[in-house]
């Protein structure tokens, strides 16, 4: 327990300090959000209702962008190495890194998402159902990403490979998240189903993405 | 305590390395790795630490603790010195202690063993190689671990500090601990000579 308390620390402390790039996702986040109204025109109509997607699809991308260093940093200054020799689980240290990585590149995400509601025409209530769905999905991005990150270990310099290999599992994410914001918006009644949809996906992450990324880490070691 | 390697065979990229080798390492013993170039002796190493698949045999650690693999019991000092640079040499140190688990000891005892203890809140970023190696080497001390796999430890040390290491090895040895270390320079502690690919 003391070691993963001292990973978690350690990689969140790396992060936040200079040169650790944890607010590189929420600039590109605030960058496609802030584009996009000047992009789409000033109809504040088609704003409002495209407002929850951008939103969603701001996020995914930010995540996508920050996870393909989640194992590669530590694999290339041999961290790994020693984080494999140490007596804790690979398991729950890849599940600690990604629950780090979730605070430093997701969580702000959310922080920042009522902000940019402003910029899209989102009234308050949706606004919050889009953070609120951020809440419940965003781990799910993070877990399914973090699969992806240890493969692009294994098979080294996957930058690109790990979008490819990421992508097909955000989309029921990104389509369940958006749905769920949306609902909130038009039609109250129809946000519990996609919601709870959200949830199960960042549940079924949080138990299947640690043993995928340990075991596709194990089987790269080298 | 022994440290035993029965019939290893090393498969790298589809190229067979070394096969069939044996070796033996009892407590207080110290075993050089030599051999050329790409002869194998960091993929011994890793192979000891777990961290390449053996192609064929096994190796064992009998009189440690039997719940541990060899790989848990043992530090690896390798290449890449697994320092982050945006954290300081206090921090870096008294992360892997806390990370790699087992019989802790005082972090500022090992840092004043490799000569950092004055540099204690310097980000690792501004450590130079021969620095870096140090706060490597401290990481040997800040946790017990029987066995220390070491790859080329006294490589970017200064005089001063190769004798440090030599001191510390020996130190290591008559505590009844294991060394195996890979080296084409002369380890300043007796050691039985290893060769691999020598009929290569």
């Amino acid at each position: 327990m003391t070691a993963l308390i001292a990973l978690l620390r350690r990689d969140i402390q790396v992060a936040l300090r200079v040169g650790g790039g944890a607010l590189i996702g929420v600039l590109f986040f605030l960058i496609v959000v802030v584009l996009m109204p000047f992009a789409v025109g000033p109809d504040l109509a088609l704003l409002k209702k495209l407002g929850p997607a951008i939103l969603w699809l701001g996020a995914l991308l930010a995540s996508l962008l920050t996870l393909d260093r989640l194992f590669a940093a530590d694999h290339d200054d041999g961290s790994l190495d020693l984080l494999t020799m140490s007596r804790t689980p690979l398991e729950l240290i890849c599940l600690t890194k990604a629950v780090a990585h979730w605070l430093v590149a997701g969580l702000p995400l959310i922080v920042a998402t009522p902000i940019l509601g402003l910029l899209l025409n989102l009234d308050g209530d949706a606004t919050l159902a889009v953070a609120l769905t951020l809440l419940a999905g965003t781990p799910a991005l993070t877990f399914t990403g973090m699969i992806g990150a240890a493969l692009a270990v294994a098979l080294r310099r996957g930058g690109l490979l790990l979008a490819v290999l990421v992508l097909p599992l955000s989309i029921p994410v990104l389509i369940f998240g958006v749905a769920a914001s949306n609902a909130a918006v038009i039609e109250p009644a129809g946000f519990g189903a996609p919601f709870s949809i959200l949830c199960a996906l960042s549940l079924a992450g949080l138990v299947i993405g640690p043993l995928a990324a340990a075991a596709s880490l194990r089987h790269g070691l080298d | 305590m022994r440290l035993t390697g029965s019939q290893l065979r090393c498969v790298r990229g589809g190229r067979e390395i070394f096969a069939g080798l044996d070796f033996t390492a009892d407590a207080g013993e110290a075993l050089a790795v030599v051999g050329a170039n790409g002869a194998g002796k960091t993929s011994l190493l890793r192979l000891i630490a777990g961290l390449i698949a053996p192609a064929g045999g096994s190796v064992t650690f009998v009189g440690g603790d039997d719940d541990l693999s060899p790989a848990e019991q043992a530090h690896y000092l390798g290449h890449r010195d697994a320092l982050k640079s945006a954290l300081s040499v206090m921090e870096n140190l008294a992360f892997w202690r806390a990370a790699l688990g087992g019989e802790a000891t005082n972090i500022d005892a090992a840092l004043n063993a490799v000569g950092l203890d004055h540099i204690a809140q310097l980000p690792a970023a501004f450590l130079s190689a021969g620095q870096r190696r140090r706060l490597s080497i401290a990481r040997l001390l800040a946790v017990k671990r029987p066995i220390w796999l070491l790859d080329e430890p006294t490589s970017s040390l200064d005089a001063n500090g190769q004798a440090m290491m030599a001191d510390l090895m020996r130190s290591h040895l008559s505590g009844g601990g294991v060394i195996v270390a890979a080296t084409h320079l002369p380890l300043g502690i007796p050691a039985r000579e290893l060769r691999i690919g020598a009929t290569a």
